[in-house]
C-alpha cells in the first residue's frame, strides 16, 4: 500500500554560524517522504522548515546527514542538477521575461528542443488556467495569477519532487482557500510528491496526506492530519494544532497495549500506551470538543466551576476552573442536544469522551 | 500624475499655473549658471571655430572656414595641396579605441567588485563603499604620478620583476597606449563601480536561486538572469566611463607624454603652442559630437534590447 520513498532525510544536521555563535537550525532530523504525497512541513517561524526546504533544493548543504532521492545521494549537488524545482515564497518570477518566457525558462535552461518547450508551456498555461496571459509581463498580472504561473513554471520541467515555500501566505483568505484547493488538484493531476512548507495549522490539515510538525530545528511527530490531531505525541504538537487543554495526571498503570492515568479528582482514565516512566506525573491533553458537561458529579471525570462563558456562533466555550487551579475550557455545540444553559459560578461536572485523554511528552 | 482635464475649475488652473511659476522661480539660479556656465563658454567656441587665427593665438574676427577644415584636412606646407589630416585621425581613433578599452576594463573589473560589495550584508556595504571613494580624496594629478611611479621603468614594478630576475631589462609601459588605459582606468572605476552596485542592491537574490533551481548553470545565470536584470547600471556605469575618457586630458598628458596624444590633448595644443585657437574651437565642438552620437546609440541600444521593468 505505502508508495517507495521520494526522498529520504537521515540525520540532516545544518549548523549557521562558527565558535559561540553557532545555531543548529536543524538537528539530526529524519524523515522518510514518500512518492505521489502531498506531505507537509509545519512549524512556527524559525522551526527549521524552511531550512530543511532549501536543503533538499540544494541552495545549503547539511553540515551532517545524508539526503537521498529515489536511494541517490543528493545532499552536495547543486540546485541546477536536481530534479527538484522550487515554488518560492515571493513567487521570484523573472521581471524582464514573458508569462511564457518565465514558464519555458527551465526547459530552456535543459536545452530541451524549442517546439517542445512551446508545447509544454502551452500545456502548462492550460494547466494553471492561464493561457490569455501568455505574452503578459509579470508585473502585469495580479497576485493569484503570478502564483499560478510560479507553479507553471515549476512544474514545466516535471520534477520528480516540488518544493513550495510557503507558496499561499502572500495571498488573500479567499484566493488561499481556492488555490489550496488548486494546489491539491495540480498534486493529484501530475501525481509529484509534494513537499509544501506552512506555519498555517488549518491549511497543512486540509491539504497534506502526511505532515511532519516541527520545533527547535527537530521534527517532533510525523503523522496523518487525523494522527497528529487527536494523537498528538508532544505537547507542543497539541498546543500548535488546534485548540486543547493540559492537565497534570498520574501515570499508575502501563503495558504495550495501553496505560492508565490518574486525575486530580481521583478518576482512573485508560489511553493509549506511553514510554512514561511508572508513577510519575505526567502531561495529559484533551481538546475542548471531546468533553461534555453535565451534573452528575459522581459520574464526572472532573468536577469545576464556571468561571467565563464565550459565545462563538457554532459553539460556546466554557471556562471552568478545577479544584487543582488548571483551567478547563470545553467546547460546547450550540445547536447540539448537549444541555448548555449553565451560567457563571455554577460547578459542572465533565465528562470526557471515550479516546479523549492523550499523553504527552513535555 | 495630475493631468489637465477639462473638469478643473478656473480656479484649480490658476492655482497649478502659480505653482508652476513658483517652481521655475525656485530652480532659476540653477538654469541660470547652467545656462551662463555651459552653455555661454559653448557658443563663443563655436564663434571662435568660424573666424581665422591670429598669428600669436586669439583670433582675428574674420569669418573663415579654415578652422573646421583642418579637423579633417591638412594643407601641405610645400606645395599647398590638401590632404586628409592623418595625425587629426589617428588622434581621433586612439581616442575612441582607448576609451572603449577602458570602459570594457573597468566593466570587467567592476562588475565583480559591485557583486561582491552588493551581496555583503546590508552593514558592511557602506563601509566598501567608502573605500571605494577614497581614490577621490586625492588631486587628480597625483593620483596619476602615482602610476606613473609604478610603472616607470625604475619604478615598482619593474624593479620588482628586475630583481626577482623575472625579467633582464625594464618593460616599456610608459608612454604606451597601455599606460595611458591603465591609467584612465585606475581613476574612472568607480564611476564604474557605483552604478554597477546601486542596479546590483536593487537585485532580488531569490531570482538568481530561481534561476539555479530551475537548470540554470552559474554562467547562464549570469547571462540570463543577473546581466539582463543589472543593464541600467551597466549602460550607466558605460556612459559615465566612456565621456569622460574621450575627453581625457590629464592622464594622457602625464602617462602618454608627447606623442600619444588624445583629443583632449590635441585640443589643448592648438590653444597653446599650436595657436590655432579656431582649429581648437573646432575640435572641441566635434568631440561635443562625437560625445552626443554615443549618447543617442546608447539610448537606443538600450531602449531595443534593453529590459522595462520598474523596480
Amino acid at each position: 500500500m505505502t508508495d517507495p520513498v521520494a526522498i529520504s532525510v537521515n540525520q540532516v544536521s545544518k549548523q549557521f554560524g562558527q565558535g559561540a555563535d553557532a545555531f543548529f537550525a536543524l538537528d539530526q532530523v529524519s524523515v522518510d517522504i514518500r512518492e505521489n504525497e502531498f506531505f507537509t512541513l509545519l512549524g512556527p517561524s524559525g522551526c527549521g522548515k524552511t531550512t530543511l526546504l532549501r536543503l533538499i533544493a540544494g541552495f545549503e548543504h547539511p553540515t551532517a546527514g545524508h539526503i537521498q532521492l529515489h536511494g541517490e545521494e543528493i545532499s552536495h549537488l547543486p540546485p541546477f542538477k536536481r530534479p527538484v524545482n522550487t515554488v518560492f515564497q515571493n513567487y521570484a518570477l523573472f521581471p524582464h521575461l514573458t508569462v511564457a518566457e518565465n514558464i519555458g525558462f527551465g526547459l530552456d535552461m535543459q536545452d530541451k528542443p524549442a517546439a517542445e518547450i512551446e508545447s509544454t508551456v502551452t500545456e502548462m498555461l492550460q494547466l494553471v488556467q492561464m493561457e490569455s496571459m501568455r505574452d503578459r509581463r509579470t508585473d502585469q498580472i495580479s497576485g493569484g495569477q503570478q502564483q499560478r504561473v510560479a507553479l507553471a513554471r515549476a512544474l514545466a520541467p516535471h520534477p520528480r519532487v516540488l518544493l513550495l515555500d510557503e507558496p499561499l501566505s502572500a495571498l488573500d483568505y479567499k484566493l488561499r482557500k481556492g488555490m489550496q484547493i488548486e494546489l491539491k488538484r495540480l498534486q493529484l493531476e501530475t501525481g509529484i510528491t509534494f513537499i509544501f512548507v506552512t506555519h498555517d495549522q488549518e491549511e497543512a490539515l486540509t491539504m497534506s496526506d502526511r505532515i511532519a510538525v516541527m520545533n527547535n530545528g527537530q521534527i517532533l511527530q510525523v503523522g496523518s492530519p487525523n494522527d497528529i490531531y487527536d494523537r498528538p505525541s508532544h505537547r507542543f504538537v497539541a498546543d500548535f494544532i488546534g485548540d486543547t487543554n493540559f492537565l497534570s495526571a498520574e501515570l499508575v498503570e502501563s503495558s504495550s497495549e495501553h496505560a492508565v492515568v490518574k486525575l486530580s479528582s481521583g478518576k482512573n482514565l485508560v489511553t493509549g500506551p506511553t514510554e512514561a516512566t511508572l508513577n510519575n506525573v505526567v502531561s495529559i491533553t484533551v481538546r475542548p470538543e471531546q468533553a461534555v458537561l453535565i451534573d452528575d458529579l459522581a459520574n464526572a471525570d472532573l468536577q469545576g466551576t464556571v468561571t467565563n462563558i464565550m459565545y462563538s456562533g457554532t459553539d460556546s466555550h466554557f471556562h471552568i476552573e478545577l479544584p487543582s487551579q488548571e483551567e478547563f475550557v470545553a467546547k460546547v455545540q450550540n445547536a447540539g442536544p448537549a444541555r448548555r444553559d449553565w451560567e457563571t459560578g455554577q460547578t459542572v461536572g465533565i465528562k470526557f469522551h471515550d479516546n479523549a485523554v492523550q499523553i504527552v511528552e513535555d | 500624475m495630475p493631468d489637465d482635464s477639462p473638469s478643473l475649475s478656473k480656479y484649480e488652473l490658476a492655482a497649478r499655473k502659480q505653482q508652476t511659476r513658483r517652481n521655475l522661480l525656485l530652480c532659476s539660479p540653477a538654469l541660470i549658471v547652467l545656462l551662463l556656465a555651459a552653455s555661454g563658454p559653448l557658443l563663443v567656441m563655436l564663434f571662435y571655430s568660424f573666424l581665422k587665427s591670429g598669428n600669436y593665438g586669439g583670433v582675428i574676427y574674420e569669418f573663415s572656414l579654415d578652422g573646421w577644415l583642418n579637423v579633417f584636412l591638412v594643407r601641405d606646407i610645400f606645395d599647398d595641396v590638401l590632404k586628409v589630416a592623418d595625425a587629426h585621425l589617428s588622434v581621433f581613433w586612439r581616442s575612441i579605441k582607448l576609451s572603449a578599452m577602458t570602459t570594457f576594463t573597468c566593466l570587467v573589473i567592476g562588475f565583480p567588485t559591485a557583486y561582491f560589495i552588493a551581496t555583503r550584508p546590508r552593514e558592511s556595504r557602506n563601509f566598501w563603499l567608502f573605500l571605494i571613494t577614497i581614490p577621490f580624496w586625492t588631486n587628480l594629478l597625483i593620483r596619476t604620478f602615482a602610476i606613473l611611479e609604478l610603472i616607470r621603468n625604475n619604478g615598482i614594478v619593474n624593479n620588482l620583476l628586475t630583481d626577482l630576475h623575472i625579467i633582464e631589462q625594464p618593460i616599456q609601459m610608459m608612454y604606451t597606449d597601455f599606460a595611458i588605459m591603465i591609467g584612465m582606468t585606475y581613476v574612472y572605476l568607480p564611476l564604474m563601480i557605483l552604478p554597477l552596485y546601486a542596479s546590483m542592491e536593487k537585485l532580488d537574490f531569490r531570482l538568481v536561486e530561481a534561476a539555479y533551481d530551475l537548470y540554470a548553470t552559474r554562467i547562464r545565470v549570469l547571462r540570463k538572469v543577473i546581466i539582463p536584470l543589472i543593464k541600467p547600471g551597466i549602460v550607466a556605469g558605460s556612459i559615465l566611463v566612456f565621456i569622460p575618457s574621450l575627453g581625457a586630458f590629464v592622464t594622457p598628458r602625464v602617462l602618454g607624454g608627447g606623442k600619444n596624444l588624445m583629443l583632449g590633448n590635441l585640443i589643448e595644443l592648438q590653444f597653446g603652442q599650436g595657436r590655432n585657437w579656431p582649429l581648437g574651437a573646432a575640435l572641441s565642438i566635434t568631440l561635443l559630437f562625437i560625445v552626443m552620437a554615443t549618447l543617442l546609440l546608447y539610448v537606443r541600444y538600450s531602449q531595443k534590447g534593453g529590459v522595462q521593468h520598474e523596480q
